[in-house]
């Protein structure tokens, strides 16, 4: 009886400890939050184990990360986001982990979210979570020309995936191994969220929102400034545009 | 005014390159970002090959008398921006080429040091 009881239970723990799981934090000159990030994760779950994708950071970030006790790869030179996150799955796929969780290195994820952002993924409902910010209206604010983008982007996304989401930019997201292996192949290199979510479902898997609340960023400001925000538009809607066109046959099944 | 010939063979190598950008980008030979400035060049020429008016009078703002000329000069400065582009591109590229080439030598010696046996 209690045996059942906790099987349904919101969280379930004993399954995502059954689990090899690892957090991607991508970092770009964050030597002051990387720290307490690595920390929460840890606090939240210590079975974590967490690599640290150090961007071509030119202060202490991969010091301060390995001190802390996070494997790190630095990266010679600063690839992009997307570039960071890709390596992160390619450790992952590599060492052969069944779950990954992305959280960024600046500290606007809320590490104990990410019991609500497995969940679907213990389930079996998806294959790719992402953490949405709009749900909840919590904690966020962004320049005007971004939060433009961001609802076109998830208006023209919601399209191209006929399935709603909200939020194309977060980058608070959890794959099971299919994601893995899909995005350790094929990622997008510059502002990769949206197109991500598109090369997912073009790959036939399924992707879950849940809502969550984020921080405010402690330091640093975001990598997408008022004035990049339209190169950013015209590239990703490029992007997606010509992705349609595309034929897409990432072998996701494990040899 | 542009005679018509000039309009249509303008035009029709617009088009023509605005499709082969497309084919190298979704076959992955050409990455976005440096398919933008190219994509930019050929729809300007196609506007101005389309919009004859537009064309004169823009051939008129900087007195060049022959409009088809100004055609050629603007496509000439595009290919300027684009070339000045790559070679940012290109310097960026060496410099990584180089940190690239430190890295594994530093790692290599690395590697050696670390297995005796």
């Amino acid at each position: 009886m209690a045996e059942a009881a906790q099987r349904v239970a919101p969280a379930p723990e004993p399954e995502l400890a059954r689990r090899r799981r690892l957090a991607i934090v991508p970092a770009f000159n964050e030597e002051n939050t990387i720290e307490r990030v690595i920390e929460e994760i840890r606090t939240f779950d210590p079975g974590f184990e967490i690599v640290v994708v150090d961007d071509g950071s030119i202060d202490r970030t991969a010091f301060v990360a390995e001190r802390a006790g996070a494997h790190v790869l630095r990266l010679p030179f600063n690839l992009g986001i997307g570039g960071a996150v890709q390596a992160g799955y390619q450790f992952a796929r590599d060492y052969g982990f069944d779950l990954a969780v992305q959280v960024d290195g600046d500290g606007q994820h809320d590490a104990r979210e990410i019991a609500a952002l497995v969940e679907p993924i213990l389930d079996g409902r998806a294959d790719m979570v992402v953490g949405t910010r709009f749900a909840t209206g919590g904690g966020y604010r962004g320049t005007r020309v971004r939060r433009v983008g961001i609802h076109l982007f998830a208006a023209l996304v919601s399209l191209l995936v006929r399935q709603r989401v909200t939020d194309t930019t977060s980058g608070f997201r959890a794959v099971n191994r299919k994601g893995i292996r899909l995005f350790a192949i094929e990622y997008p290199p510059d502002y990769p969220e949206v197109e991500a979510t598109v090369v997912l479902s073009r790959h036939h898997l399924r992707m879950v929102e849940v809502p969550v609340v984020m921080r405010i960023r402690e330091t640093g400001s975001s990598s997408i400034t008022a004035l990049r925000s339209v190169y950013y538009m015209v590239k990703v809607l490029l992007a997606l545009f010509i992705g349609l066109f595309r034929r897409y046959s990432t072998e996701l099944e494990e040899p | 005014m542009t005679p018509f010939r000039v309009s249509i063979a303008a035009g029709a190598a617009a088009i023509i390159l605005l499709l082969v950008i497309f084919e190298l980008i979704r076959s992955r030979r050409l990455q976005e970002r440096y398919a933008l400035l190219w994509l930019l060049t050929g729809i300007v020429i196609l506007i101005l090959s389309a919009w004859r008016g537009a064309l004169s009078r823009l051939a008129d703002l900087v007195g060049i008398a022959y409009p088809p000329s100004a055609l050629f000069v603007l496509a000439s400065l595009f290919v300027l921006v684009v070339l000045l582009h790559y070679s940012t591109v290109i310097s960026k590229l060496s410099d990584q080429n180089r940190i690239l080439a430190q890295r594994l030598a530093l790692l290599e010696h690395e590697l050696k040091n670390k297995d005796p046996d």
